[in-house]
């Protein structure tokens, strides 16, 4: 059995692949400079060309791209290519503001694949395996990439999408899928539901699972792994650089391996931005040395981690990031989507005229996230029939889907009802334990 | 000829009704009317007040969400049938009724007086008018 996908680069020694980092690097500066203006403009405003960029040693000296970047440019603004080459986009979910479009050429589509390769090889698949891709397909980057993924290892796919998890089992009973590729609360939840069928383990023939796109703690990683008798294996990825498969996980369990070939990954303090040593807690910074479409450079993803470079018992050299600790900004990932509280506002505002005082709260029951939205009323807001303030839950309720494509239960409160903080709304209440800290 | 309701919103927890009728006790005002609405989540609390203006004051203050709705207090004879000829009565003129209760108040042994929401006022008014009814207006309330 293969133990890796490409034993060249993941095993590579720490000389070669600075040296295939700082070829890559250059290029990609060059290939930034001649295509985007805005990412020029921002250099231009740092005072650097591509010319002072040598080496790794120099990436210090570019300019971050953020989300906000991003938004402004939507949705060709920071495309390198003519769109004539591109042959994909995929999408976060969101409003227009906060969703993130990213292009592909086939040359990309094909390196994302093929870092999911890696991962899928990681956890054990070799073309004699069926994988079952639960993740839903779509604009989400999650189905699309881990089944090009199983494609190039030359599994037997089973593209499923997320849902419907009685048929997933009967699938995965009849067919014989050995991996499971999802999220971890649908892996947890698709767990319980094969006990409430009265199966266990012994009746399905996983050996190993490949879950990412949502923080999940090791008491979860135990869980799954107890109820489907599987190996669970992280992957980790964001629309921004391709999607999973951007780091992943090992027999080790302890960390994803990040793809250097392709992406340099740097911890920064998120408050001055600067560059902290290995080992230390920070924002998690990557720049994409061979995309050719959608080609960022220093991109924060908000996401707080450590980078290890230790030597892994797997033999792969790539450097470890641990799972994100926490995010640097607000965001929230309830039942797999990216939340920003603001969107939330940006509904009330839009269906009150003035936006009232709210507060979300997140919660797991079991397995699954629940998501209330509690929204103080004032005397305007409401009449003095039922049904005019059912109509307007209502109405909250189906903007909110709307705009974040998951169901929100509405709650709505007497004025003063919810507490504040030395006077500070609470905006977000988190009661699930989603981090490992 | 209409009366003012307070509309209350109050969340669907103990303590609540006894929380709002103890702001409007303290402050002296009684209540001449009272019905409650109530889903699994929340409730309506309507009142007719003896002082409406004051009475909102006092709500707002202690940080409930009041609305103020004019409604109709109309006085049926209590006796069998008293009811039905009123909602006849508008029903004819195609008047819809949102919800009604009736009142603690009387104006005398023989009527029953009723509050009514309806979906148009005026129409509701004048129909009730010209059939004889007789409505109660805010001055009346007061006295009663």
């Amino acid at each position: 059995m293969a133990k890796y996908w490409n034993e060249k680069v993941e095993c590579m020694s720490r000389e070669d692949m600075i040296e295939l980092q700082n070829e890559k690097l250059v290029k990609q500066v060059r290939h930034v400079w001649d295509n985007v203006p805005y990412y020029k403009k921002l250099m231009e405003e740092k005072g650097v060309t591509p010319d002072d960029i040598k080496s790794i040693d120099d990436l210090y000296k570019l300019p971050f791209l953020k989300k906000d970047d991003l938004r402004e440019c939507y949705p060709y603004g920071l495309l390198a290519v003519p769109l004539k080459d591109c042959v994909r986009i995929q999408s976060t979910s969101g409003t227009t503001g906060k969703r993130v479009v990213a292009f592909y050429t086939q040359n990309d589509i094909d390196l994302w694949e093929d870092c999911c390769a890696r991962a899928i090889t990681a956890a054990g698949g070799t073309s004699e395996d069926v994988v079952q891709v639960a993740y839903g397909y779509g604009l989400f980057t999650g189905g699309a990439g881990i089944h090009g993924g199983s494609h190039k290892v030359g599994c037997l796919t089973l593209p499923m999408s997320s849902g419907n998890t009685e048929r997933q089992i009967q699938f995965m009973r009849d067919l014989n899928a050995t991996i499971l590729c999802c999220t971890p609360s649908y892996a947890a939840y698709i767990g319980e539901t094969l006990r409430d069928m009265g199966y266990t383990p012994d009746d399905i023939s996983l050996k190993a699972g490949i879950f990412g796109a949502e923080p999940w703690t090791e008491e979860m990683r135990q869980e799954i792994e107890k109820s489907l008798g599987i190996k669970a294996y992280d992957i980790y990825g964001l629309t921004e650089t391709s999607g999973p498969g951007v780091s992943f996980e090992c027999s080790e369990q302890t960390g994803m391996h990040i793809n250097e070939d392709h992406f340099i990954a740097e911890i920064i303090d998120p408050d001055t931005g600067e560059v902290l040593p290995e080992g230390s807690k920070g924002e998690l910074v990557f720049t994409s040395l061979d995309k050719e479409a959608f080609p960022l450079l220093r991109y924060r993803t908000r996401d707080i981690c450590v980078l290890t470079r230790g030597k892994c018992s797997c033999g792969r050299t790539l450097v470890k990031m641990t799972k994100p600790m926490g995010r640097s900004d607000d965001m929230l990932i309830i039942k797999g989507v990216n939340v920003f509280p603001s969107q939330i506002e940006t509904v009330l505002l839009k269906d009150f005229g003035a936006a009232p005082n709210y507060q979300i709260v997140v919660d797991r029951v079991g397995t699954t996230d629940t998501f209330e939205i509690k929204v103080e009323l004032s005397d305007n807001m409401v009449s003095d029939t039922i049904k005019s303030v059912e109509a307007l839950e209502k109405k909250l309720s189906a903007d909110i889907q709307q705009i974040l494509g998951i169901r929100a239960k509405i709650t709505l409160c007497e004025p003063k009802s919810i507490p504040r903080s030395e006077g500070k709304a609470v905006r977000v209440i988190d009661k699930r334990k989603v981090y490992n800290v | 000829m209409t009366v003012k309701q307070l509309s209350v919103f109050a969340e669907n927890r103990p303590g609540r009704i006894s929380a709002i009728t103890g702001f409007i006790g303290d402050a002296g005002i009684n209540i001449r009317a009272i019905s409650v609405a109530d889903t699994k989540d929340f409730g309506i609390m309507r009142l007719i007040v003896d002082n409406t203006e004051k009475a909102m004051k006092v709500l707002q203050a202690n940080n409930c969400t009041v609305t103020l709705t004019n409604v109709i207090a109309v006085t049926a004879n209590d006796t069998p049938g008293g009811m039905a000829k009123i909602m006849e009565t508008l029903y004819k003129d195609n008047i819809s009724v949102e919800y009604m209760y009736s009142a603690f108040i009387n104006p005398s042994k023989n009527t029953a007086c009723l509050i009514l929401r309806v979906d148009n006022n005026d129409a509701a008014v004048t129909a009730l008018e010209e059939a004889g009814f007789a409505l109660v207006s805010e001055a009346e309330l007061l006295e009663i």
